[in-house]
């Protein structure tokens, strides 16, 4: 059982760690008062805010805060609770997008009412363990990060406090991703521009969520009373749900994501701990970052792409026939029955030179 | 092996002959059956504009079934679905396979949840001996005229969809499905939870769809949606009555795998039989004949 006792103890190494002297005492003097400041609100995913492709500044600060909410969330068609730990009260957290050069400057906030402490690791920032050692704040505590976002790509971030603290607040739901673009925008292996109409962000967890003896899902008061279950079951290495944006159908239904023929769509899709495997049912990714950093060419025209656990990938793909397309990790066990499904509805003029049903199922002819 | 119905279906049939003749010849000692028949509602002779279970199609597009009206003589149905206790009787016996139920064992008055085409079968086969009654269970028409008011089928629409292009159908009936959308309700309920419909029949439309012994069919019209122009019919799955129709594969036990045109998929399978009338004297007689020789 983890116990009040121990999650104080927890607290206490955080107050250790925040004693040590603040790195960014130590850097030398840089002068960022000449640079521009922005300061974007976050959105909930798959949605991700407003942006340049293609920047038309100079290297800026972009101001961000993200609040923790540790919360109670439903993960499944049946009603089966986690016990979420969120960045910005969503699974997985926002997507950032800011632009190569670019300053990124979060404000990371641990209200009162969360019962344990936090950090972030930002894989694209450089140094401090990604930054988690500068943020580790308990319950009651805010604190600020700079860090400069010198590669370009798609980079998971994630909570990374200690120890086994460390996947079981992944596993719990603290993820998400940055998106830094060159600041001349993505280009295809040619070095010609290419641009996207939409961009979704789908970031896919793996759930390890306890059963009882009669192998029905636990539910539980609150993160602590979990843990000491849920540690077995992470253990064990398989899943009880793999979904896209926190819960199984989130991304289905009334909230399919939507797009029309001949509109070119940005796929961004994440997973901050295990393999996965994006794939378009009945289309392609057209140009694909499979690790996701821009420097590297596009590869073309794949039917499945590969997600190191740990990374976030980017897809693009320009619809070309109206329909229902299921977006699936093509592990489709997973797909099917854990939960990794997402629909898209594309509408638009068919194109029967693309596809055409010569023949309606029907009785096998006679002669 | 589930694809194997009509073996299965066959050996059914068999057990359930052999059961009237081991009747039969034990004699009058047993007229009622070692185990008391569940309580039945006689459902009067009726019409009614039924939709034929399956998929219709015109020039490769589906429309809605056609609706036929139905002549139905009148027939006895369990006034409840076949209970969790009831069916653990028939697995004690040896006949039945366990159920994958989520209730607990010692729910004794909940329906049996959980449970296939094959599972329908076999307890329809072991009640008859049971009991010394014929069991079965309704077609889709029976289960329709049993349900009465409550009866729904399928919530097809038809709309003048885009005939060069598919999409706008698919796309009209995937939303239309996002907007049907109902919370699951898993928990096997106790009996009577969902009422009585006005004929005495008990909990149907409640959560837990009852399967039927009609099988799924392709049919193919003409333009005028009248003329068959092809008709395929698949045995290996059958037809679900509840709060709206569905069609699964026999073997399947768990509704939530799917099968519905739209909406939520069954939150669970269960069934209620129908009974036979008595079997006239003769046949009983010589099944008896057969049973005493092969008790040899
Ligand atoms: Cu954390």
């Amino acid at each position: 059982m983890f116990t009040r006792r121990q999650a104080l103890m927890g607290v206490a190494a955080a107050g250790l760690l925040a004693a040590l002297p603040p790195m960014t005492a130590m850097a030398g003097e840089i002068d960022l008062s000449a640079l521009p400041r922005e300061r974007i609100a976050l959105v909930a995913p798959p949605f991700v805010h407003a942006h340049e492709q293609v920047s038309t500044t100079g290297p800026r600060i972009i101001e961000y805060t993200m609040t923790i909410v540790e919360k109670t969330v439903v993960i499944d068609d049946e009603g089966t609770t986690l016990q979420g730990m969120t960045f910005d009260g969503s699974i997985p957290g926002p997507m950032m997008v800011v632009h190569q050069g670019d300053y990124v400057e979060l404000t990371l906030v641990n209200p009162e009412t969360n019962s344990l402490p936090h950090n972030i690791d930002f894989h694209a920032a450089t140094g401090g363990l990604g930054g988690g050692a500068l943020t580790l704040i308990n319950p009651g505590e805010e604190t600020t990060l700079r860090f400069k976002a010198t590669r370009s790509g798609t980079f998971v971030y994630h909570c990374a406090p200690e120890g086994a603290m460390i996947p079981w607040h992944v596993v719990s739901g603290m993820s998400g991703t940055i998106m830094v673009l060159p600041r001349d925008g993505l280009k295809d292996e040619t070095g010609r521009p290419l641009r996207y109409d939409k961009v979704f962000y789908v970031g896919e967890n793996d759930f390890y969520v306890p059963r009882d003896e009669e192998g029905n899902f636990k539910s539980y008061e609150s993160p602590g009373d979990s843990y000491a279950d849920t540690l077995p079951v992470m253990r064990g290495l398989i899943p009880t749900h793999v979904v896209f944006n926190g819960a199984k159908g989130s991304l289905t239904g009334d909230n399919a994501m939507t797009s029309k023929v001949g509109e070119t769509v940005l796929i961004v899709h994440s997973q901050a701990n295990r393999d996965t495997r994006p794939h378009l049912i009945g289309g392609h990714g057209d140009y694909v970052w499979e690790e996701g950093k821009f420097d590297n060419p596009p590869m073309k025209d794949l039917e499945t792409w590969f997600i190191r656990g740990g990374s976030a990938g980017a897809a693009l793909y320009t619809f070309l026939q109206p329909g229902i397309y299921a977006y699936v990790n093509h592990n489709l066990i997973e797909a099917v029955e854990l939960g990794a499904t997402a629909h898209f509805v594309v509408e638009g003029e068919w194109n029967d030179d693309l596809m055409k049903q010569v023949a309606a199922p029907g009785p096998i002819p006679v002669n | 092996m589930p694809w194997h119905v009509a073996e299965t279906a066959a050996g059914g049939v068999v057990a359930v002959a052999l059961s009237i003749a081991a009747l039969a010849a034990h004699g009058s000692d047993r007229d009622t059956g070692a185990v008391a028949a569940p309580p039945t509602v006689v459902i009067e002779a009726t019409r009614l504009a039924f939709p034929e279970p399956g998929e219709f199609l015109v020039e490769g597009r589906a429309i809605p079934a056609p609706v036929r009206d139905v002549e139905i003589p009148a027939f006895a149905i369990m006034t409840h679905q076949v209970g969790l206790a009831d069916y653990g009787r028939c697995v004690a016996a040896g006949r039945c396979m366990a159920a994958d139920t989520q209730a607990r064992a010692a729910a004794a008055d909940v329906p049996v949840t959980g449970v296939s085409y094959f599972d329908a079968l076999a307890y329809a086969a072991w009640l008859g001996e049971a009991t010394g009654a014929t069991w079965r269970l309704p077609s889709a028409l029976e289960a329709a005229a049993a349900a009465g008011e409550r009866f729904s089928a399928e919530t097809f629409s038809d709309a003048a969809d885009d005939p060069k292009n598919p999409a706008v159908a698919w796309i009209r009936r995937y939303r239309e499905q996002a907007a049907s959308v109902r919370a699951p309700e898993p928990a096997a309920r106790p009996f009577g939870s969902y009422g009585v419909n006005s004929l005495g029949v008990a909990d149907f439309g409640g959560n837990v769809w009852e399967w039927t012994s009609t099988c799924y069919v392709r049919v193919g019209f003409e333009a005028d949606r009248v003329t068959e122009r092809s008709r395929t019919e698949n045995c290996r799955v059958h037809v679900l009555e509840g709060r709206h129709r569905a069609i699964m594969s026999d073997f399947v036990r768990d509704g939530r795998s799917g099968g519905c045109a739209v909406g939520t998929p069954p939150d669970n399978l269960g069934f209620r039989l129908v009974q036979e009338p008595d079997r006239p004297g003769l046949v009983g007689r010589i099944l008896g004949r057969i049973a005493a020789v092969l008790d040899r």
